[in-house]
């Protein structure tokens, strides 16, 4: 298991810059650096660039504790409230771009959207429901609410699924894409309710702690070592 | 390859010498001549239609249908297109679209008419004057361009096949080769695209064989070589690439509609009142309007209800979507 420190020092560093990269992308091709562009539609673009790393970051943030049990990589969960305010950043990104670039600050056709487009309405839902989990990614919130952290926290299921669900039913036509992320999804979320399954001990939080030195040093550090979500 | 860069307004001043320099053109010359002399006309054919490709089409523009916007790019209306024969992005139609051979070409035309057969596409468009007409293009997906096309009036294009009384629908099929169409592959859609109109729309002035834009034969991923043009109507009816046309009794099937029925009617109106099931359609997004150019109001029938309304007098344009 690497050490406190390299996690601290190396690991959070780079991810933070990984998942900035998209953002970059978009910044360097508005301002046509390097021959990047944004293409004939360059609102569009934008809007599906943040969109998909949203939805790609969500899954990504499902998969950490499973990738976690799978690979043996303990230390992975330290790096999932990165994962999932990065996450929460692009589909505010996505959204205040169809808010303001897409639909111009056109309050009624914006009201209108939300109320009647299922699609809209499925992706507003998403986001009202990550903003109680990105402001209780603190050390001090989770302190604050204890157990109640955890089922709050649990919400990034329902997230997930009406995040690709607004997918879905945005495409046109070819629907691969969006069953693919529902695929990965499902087997997400079926590993834990079978992990979950009635009369079987919850493995994970059950086994004793090899290090209790190591693994409190990294509670201090996270805050952030519980099993779920 | 250096892709010229077109701006609005320079289709008047394109010569042919300023596309393809005279040596390019001589060197062809040679190789065709080369080519028909040893006899191979396969290739002849290739190089013909190569040399076509570049020829400044000689349209008259026609003022009363060309609107006095400024058109789209020639880059914005040849790399962002719907094609899905081609794939489903954008640009895939412009990426993909390389292999396809536009030469030589015919059209069968059966049914509900006098004079039907195979033609070659020559003998279907020479007849007529090449107009130019810039139309407004609304998508269904809510943006919109404008466009200076090449073509004749789909009106005249028909009336050379005599269309009996019987006739009440035309439906057109484009063409199936997924040797050359990669998206034709996938199940995306039902392939080959096949649309229809009824015959007083055929007919209507408005209509438009189109086998060109901004003076140059189409390129393959706008359809090449010869797509239908309805400016009321949302950008899947113009069907690409067309190899049949059908005079009908009933109305024909349309792709889209096949695909899915309650998002995608028959006649399929721009219509800012009646929405898609799943987005809006009173507003629009203008391709070339930059970042900062938010979406304008959709006009009914696309800015073209005085032309056309009077089709659909009487008619319920929700239930007939």
């Amino acid at each position: 298991m690497p050490s406190p420190t390299v996690i601290r020092r190396v690991f959070k560093p780079a991810l933070f810059v990984l998942c900035a990269v998209p953002l970059l992308s978009v910044v360097w091709a508005a301002f046509e650096i390097g021959g990047a562009s944004l293409g004939t539609n360059p609102v569009e673009k934008i809007q599906d660039t943040f969109g998909q790393w949203g939805l790609r970051l969500l899954v990504i943030t499902l998969a950490v504790t499973p990738l976690r049990d799978w690979f043996g990589l303990p230390w992975l969960v330290q790096l999932r409230r990165m994962l999932g305010l990065f996450a929460f950043f692009y589909v505010v990104m996505h959204f205040l771009t169809w808010l303001l670039l897409d639909q111009g600050l056109y309050w009624s056709g914006i009201l209108e959207d939300i109320a009647k487009r299922p699609f809209i309405t499925i992706g507003f839902t998403a986001l009202l429901l990550l903003v109680p989990l990105a402001v209780t990614s603190t050390n001090k919130m989770m302190r604050r609410l204890g157990k109640r952290w955890k089922s709050l926290h649990r919400s990034i299921y329902v997230i997930c699924l009406l995040a690709v669900w607004h997918y879905y039913w945005q495409v046109k036509a070819d629907t691969t894409e969006p069953l693919i992320y529902l695929a990965i999804v499902l087997v997400l979320l079926g590993w834990r309710a079978w992990q979950a399954r009635p009369g079987r001990a919850r493995t994970v939080l059950s086994r004793p702690v090899s290090n209790p030195e190591k693994h409190n040093l990294a509670a201090n550090v996270t805050g952030n070592v519980s099993d779920n979500p | 390859m250096l892709i010229r860069r077109f701006r609005p307004g320079d289709s008047a001043d394109i010569r042919p010498s300023e596309i393809t320099s005279e040596s390019v053109y001589l060197n062809r010359r040679k190789l065709l001549q080369a080519a028909l002399a040893t006899g191979v006309t396969g290739i002849g054919a290739a190089w013909t239609h190569d040399a076509a490709a570049v020829t400044d089409l000689k349209a008259q523009r026609n003022a009363k249908y060309s609107l006095s916007d400024p058109p789209n790019s020639y880059e914005d209306i040849t790399t962002y297109n719907n094609f899905y024969e081609f794939g489903l992005d954008k640009g895939a139609p412009a990426a993909n679209s390389g292999r396809f051979k536009p030469a030589p070409w015919t059209v069968t035309v059966k049914g509900e008419a006098e004079n039907t057969g195979t033609f070659a596409f020559e003998d279907l468009i020479k007849p007529h004057p090449i107009e130019e007409r810039v139309y407004r293009l609304r998508c269904v997906e809510a943006w919109s361009m404008v466009i200076p096309w090449d073509g004749v009036p789909l009106a005249a294009a028909l009336k050379q096949f005599k269309p009996t009384s019987k006739a009440k629908y035309v439906a057109f099929k484009t063409v199936y080769r997924p040797d050359e169409m990669p998206g034709q592959r996938g199940r995306s859609l039902q392939w080959p695209y096949v649309e229809g109109l009824r015959i007083d729309e055929a007919m209507h002035p408005l209509s438009f064989l189109a086998i060109g834009l901004y003076g140059r034969t189409l390129p393959n991923q706008n359809g090449a070589p010869l797509r239908l043009v309805t400016p009321w109507k949302y950008g899947f009816k113009g069907i690409k690439s067309i190899v049949e046309i059908n005079f009908t009794q009933k109305q024909p099937p349309t792709t889209w509609n096949i695909s899915a029925p309650h998002e995608y009617g028959f006649y399929a109106n721009v219509n800012p009142k009646v929405d898609h099931p799943r987005w809006s359609q009173a507003r629009e997004r203008k391709i070339g309007s930059g970042l900062f150019g938010s979406r304008v109001p959709t006009l009914m029938f696309n800015g073209y209800e005085q032309e056309v309304a009077s089709l659909y007098r009487g008619m319920d344009l929700k239930k007939y979507y």
